[in-house]
């Protein structure tokens, strides 16, 4: 199959490792990536703070890039929230009905990367080698908006080696929300803190999501807190097919900021 | 013309103006009933034995007191033994509860001619009611005969209730089918409470604080 | 009494902007003019709100019917509010053959003046009152009390609350921020019982003995209503300990004050939401007492009733069909209790009778957006509230529609237009209409933030109005080469190849 990667802005230039892992599982599978420069933003941040013409540019720019793609691929559930709950209302608001017609044509070929794997292409089992304990953050659009339930848990179930720890509270909101961390930041804080509680009771190595967004966040107190635990994304873990793959060395912040593959 | 109809003649236009219309909405059976009903064929039980069973349950969880009877003969021996476990020698009762129910050795005086305060001064009151819901543990009484009007149920501090089988059904919708929808209705599902404080759940505020409730077989289960 | 206060009356909302009054709830000193030490409030906050959705699950999950009794409760308000006009004529028309009275007020001003015509002739020193939203919207206590008329709350949440000079915090467990111990002495001051301890049982034993007089004398009662019903003219109230039905049938004269939003269209109706209130309320599977009923009966009840049908801002709110949804709430608060934020500041935060995410989409509204514009980002857009609404309003979709109209505002202005916040968005929608010049962006950060790098990597402070992300948290620096320029660095010559044995290294 050819899959089209949509990175995200915010992986592109911050988390560029979680799209490695991507196409390297996508690979792995056998399937030819695409990825295509001119890619930028799904509008998220714009629409969800009230700048909703600001975004329209911005969601038109990547409905007419993606238009051909067979199959788009995510590797962030928010955006994935946000093209499947606001393009179309986007595109009625601006009373726009072939960009109406061309979102719902694109909309059923748009997966999350989890969700493709179990949902599109029913695999589970990535060969993947972790040996660590994690536990699994739902981010809120994964949950409430996509859906995934159990999909990232059975994917991490099926990693060698890697020990599933249960997260208190974990349906509960990190305190992210995008400007909101920032407009907000005392509550967003206080959100914040309560997660972090939550995750360091819980005993994890890693924390994983599948959404950089969130883990950004959280990561942001963790380390600010000095403490031990690491924030990876689930590409890069099911990535893994060997322990050296990840070196989660003191240093090491973000478990790929500044690692490399190794075969 | 008064401020109020002033207002009226307002809210209306600006109701009809906001919904994009000049005048108000005729009425509109058909969009009513395009309104979505499938709650109503829900996977509840409708054995009669499982209904009592959840029934009791309810009543157990709100803290009332219950006690199911075999026929409706037992009932002078059952209200003695609520009685008596409550501590009571005298219980008011609504207009319409036959006589046949109650025992002997107790007074029953009639409550339709007290007035509130005097209801606050007798030891409780014995109602029947016009259905009862096992989902949520509930009486209905709607104002009438063997019911009273709705203080009677209120101020007294204690409520002995009798229901007879035939009036309990599994679930809210199916006691709405029941109901007449324009005498005064009183929902009772325990003994008053709050959760005011703390989130504690406490027995007894204002109405009754304590609740018996007697169900009593009208005819053979189904 | 020790405690300066106006009895009976709910101090001033201020109306600061969210984060401000969240700063201050979060903060653990207490508030300026506080008798009560608040540091405890968070705690209390969620703990009450932890109970309830933990009841509020349990009850919700056994129902195997929940999901169609949701949509059924959303069907039937969305074509009320469509055919509102008719719907309120039409419970006018029967609650006037019952005997009832029907008044319509267009703001708050005229229904505070009807309320007075209405007691006027009956001269009370004293009214009985039942927890009621619209009471709390026009601000009816106050009115009173400047008119000699002393307002007694029986609601014991309302009590407390009044007693205590406070505001309510929450719509359906109105001090849900007071402990035990708080409340024990607040009750031993104003009912003069030194005797109280702070046990739960003895202080709701206290309000009734203290209430019980007040119910058996007391000549008019003021309450609101839950549901009108059209078809009979019939008035609904659900309550929990008695003094709602102590208020609706002791009195002689009744006033019900409902918002225009309120009315079902028929008796029946009540079948769906007797089910999903309580259990999104309060987590029962019903709550003790529902009071149905159609104008005066007669002997049962009051022999004088009215009901206000309050407007205040309610009508222009269904022009706007993406917000319409906003009036199908039946006040359950269940998106309260669901809410991180509201878990974390509590309600006076929102500075409005209507605290939590549907305060924060209805507030502004009844304002025609003139006011609380910052309640709309009042939350993370996770949407907890959406999932527990028992009449599925969309409030996070309603939130991004507000904060559409907020930035509109904004930008008409000059000052607006140049604030910071309207310029970054600006510049950033831009720069994400293009990918070369996003890239370029992107270069041109990884350098430029070289000064604001630590050693270890993160970026630690940040000024302005970012600063308030690194109050608390670290930020990653951007990495030398983004995924655009790897992939252009690794795969450019053969962009659909498969991976070679180099394609995934870096």
């Amino acid at each position: 199959m050819r899959i089209s990667l949509f990175i995200a802005c915010y992986n592109d230039a911050l988390f560029p490792h979680t799209g490695k892992a991507v196409v390297r599982v996508l690979e792995r599978l056998g399937h030819t990536v695409d990825f295509r420069p001119e890619q930028t933003c799904c509008g998220q941040m714009h629409w969800n703070t009230g700048y909703l013409r600001e975004a329209l540019p911005i969601l038109r720019h990547f409905v007419r890039l993606f238009a051909d793609a067979e199959t788009i691929v995510v590797p962030s559930s928010s955006c994935v929230a946000m093209m499947r709950d606001h393009y179309l209302k986007a595109a009625q608001m601006d009373r726009d009905p072939a960009l109406e017609r061309e979102v719902r044509a694109l909309l059923p070929r748009i997966f999350e990367f989890s969700e493709f794997l179990v949902r599109r292409l029913q695999i589970d089992d990535l060969g993947a080698r972790f040996t660590h304990k994690v536990a699994y953050h739902p981010s809120c659009h994964s949950a409430r908006s996509l859906h995934l339930d159990e999909i990232p848990l059975r994917l991490l179930r099926r990693v060698r080696g890697l020990d599933l720890v249960p997260l208190a509270n974990s349906q509960e909101c990190c305190g992210f929300g995008g400007t909101f961390a920032i407009k907000n930041a005392d509550v967003s804080s206080a959100m914040l803190a309560d997660k972090v509680r939550c995750v360091l009771n819980s005993g994890a190595e890693v924390l994983t999501a599948v959404d950089n967004s969130c883990l950004m966040h959280i990561y942001g107190s963790l380390h600010r807190q000095r403490t031990f635990v690491r924030a990876v994304h689930l590409a890069e873990i099911l990535a893994c097919t060997d322990d050296a793959d990840l070196r989660l060395a003191p240093d090491q912040h973000y478990a790929f900021a500044s690692s490399e593959f190794s075969r | 013309m008064t401020e109020s109809s002033t207002a009226r003649a307002q809210i209306l236009a600006r109701i009809a103006a906001s919904l994009g219309r000049e005048l108000p909405a005729a009425s509109d059976p058909a969009a009513y009933a395009a309104i979505p009903r499938d709650y109503r064929s829900p996977a509840h039980s409708s054995d009669a034995h499982a209904v009592v069973d959840r029934f009791a349950q309810r009543l157990a969880e709100y803290g009332a007191g219950f006690a199911h009877l075999p026929h409706q003969a037992a009932l002078p021996a059952a209200i003695a033994a609520a009685l008596g476990a409550r501590g009571k020698s005298a219980l008011a009762v609504v207009s319409g509860i036959p006589s046949e129910w109650l025992p002997s050795g107790f007074d029953f005086p009639l409550a339709d001619p007290l007035t509130a305060v005097e209801l606050d001064r007798i030891p409780g009151i014995l109602t029947a009611c016009s259905v009862a819901i096992a989902e949520s543990g509930s009486l209905v009484l709607q104002s009438g005969p063997r019911q009273g009007l709705r203080r009677h149920t209120l101020v007294p501090d204690y409520h002995l209730c009798i229901v007879l089988e035939s009036q309990l059904v599994a679930t809210v919708p199916q006691a709405f089918d029941r109901l007449h929808p324009e005498l005064p209705t009183t929902f009772i599902s325990g003994p008053s409470a709050t959760a005011d404080i703390e989130m504690t759940r406490i027995q007894g505020v204002h109405g009754p604080r304590t609740l018996d409730v007697l169900l009593v077989a009208d005819r053979p289960l189904a | 009494m020790t405690a300066p206060r106006t009895p009976g009356s709910a101090p001033h909302w201020n109306r600061r902007d969210f984060p401000d009054a969240a700063r201050e709830a979060l903060a653990a000193q207490p508030p300026r003019d506080d008798l009560f030490h608040h540091s405890q409030t968070r705690k209390n906050v969620r703990h009450a709100t932890d109970v309830i959705q933990a009841k509020r699950n349990a009850v919700v999950a056994e129902l195997p019917e929940w999901q169609s009794l949701r949509a059924a409760g959303a069907a039937i308000r969305a074509h009320t509010l469509e055919h509102l006009d008719h719907y309120l004529v039409q419970f006018e028309a029967n609650c006037t053959r019952h005997g009832g009275h029907v008044h319509w007020a267009s703001d708050a001003a005229e229904a505070r003046r009807l309320v007075l015509q209405i007691l006027a002739p009956h001269a009370p020193r004293e009214v009985i009152k039942i927890k009621t939203m619209t009471s709390e919207e026009i601000a009816l206590n106050a009115c009173l009390e400047e008119h000699g008329i002393h307002p007694v709350e029986t609601d014991l949440a309302e009590l407390i609350v009044q007693m205590g000079a406070d505001r309510p915090s929450h719509f359906v467990v109105p001090a849900l921020h007071k402990s035990r111990g708080q409340i024990r002495d607040i009750f031993a001051r104003e009912m003069h019982r030194p005797d109280l301890t702070d046990s739960p049982q003895q202080l709701a034993a206290a309000a009734r003995t203290y209430l019980r007089q007040k119910f058996l004398s007391t000549r008019v009662a003021i309450s609101g209503a839950n549901f009108l019903l059209a078809d009979t003219g019939g008035v609904a109230i659900v309550e929990s300990e008695g003094n709602g039905r102590m208020c609706l049938t002791l009195p002689e004269v009744l006033v019900s004050i409902v918002g225009i939003e309120k009315v079902l269209p028929r008796f029946q109706d009540l079948e769906v939401f007797l089910q999903t209130l309580p259990r999104s309320a309060t987590g029962e599977r019903m709550n003790p007492y529902n009071s149905i009923w159609s104008g005066t009966p007669v002997g049962d009840g009051p022999k004088e009733f009215h009901v206000i049908l309050l407007d205040n801002g309610r009508s222009p709110i269904l022009a706007d069909p993406e917000s319409r949804q906003t009036l199908r709430c039946i006040r359950c608060a269940a998106c309260l209790n669901a809410c991180p934020v509201y878990h974390q500041t509590g309600g006076h935060a929102y500075e409005s009778v209507y605290a939590g995410p549907i305060g924060a989409i209805l507030t502004p509204q009844l304002h025609s957006m003139h006011d609380a514009q910052s309640l709309p980002y009042a939350s993370s857009l996770c949407g907890a509230c959406y999932e527990v609404c028992p009449v599925q309003i969309n409030i996070p979709e309603v939130l991004i529609h507000l904060r559409g109209k907020v930035v509109e505002q904004q930008q008409s202005t000059l000052a607006g237009s140049l604030s910071l916040w309207n310029i970054a968005m600006k510049s950033a929608a831009h720069l994400m209409k293009d990918g070369s010049r996003l890239n370029a962006a992107v270069h041109l950060a990884q350098t430029a933030q070289k000064v604001l790098v630590s050693r270890n990597g993160f970026i630690e402070w940040l000024p302005g109005m970012l600063g308030g992300w690194t109050k608390t948290r670290d930020l990653p620096a951007l990495p030398a080469e983004s995924f655009r320029d790897w992939w252009r660095r690794t795969r450019s010559a053969h962009p659909s190849a498969p991976a070679s044995s180099e394609s995934a290294r870096d």
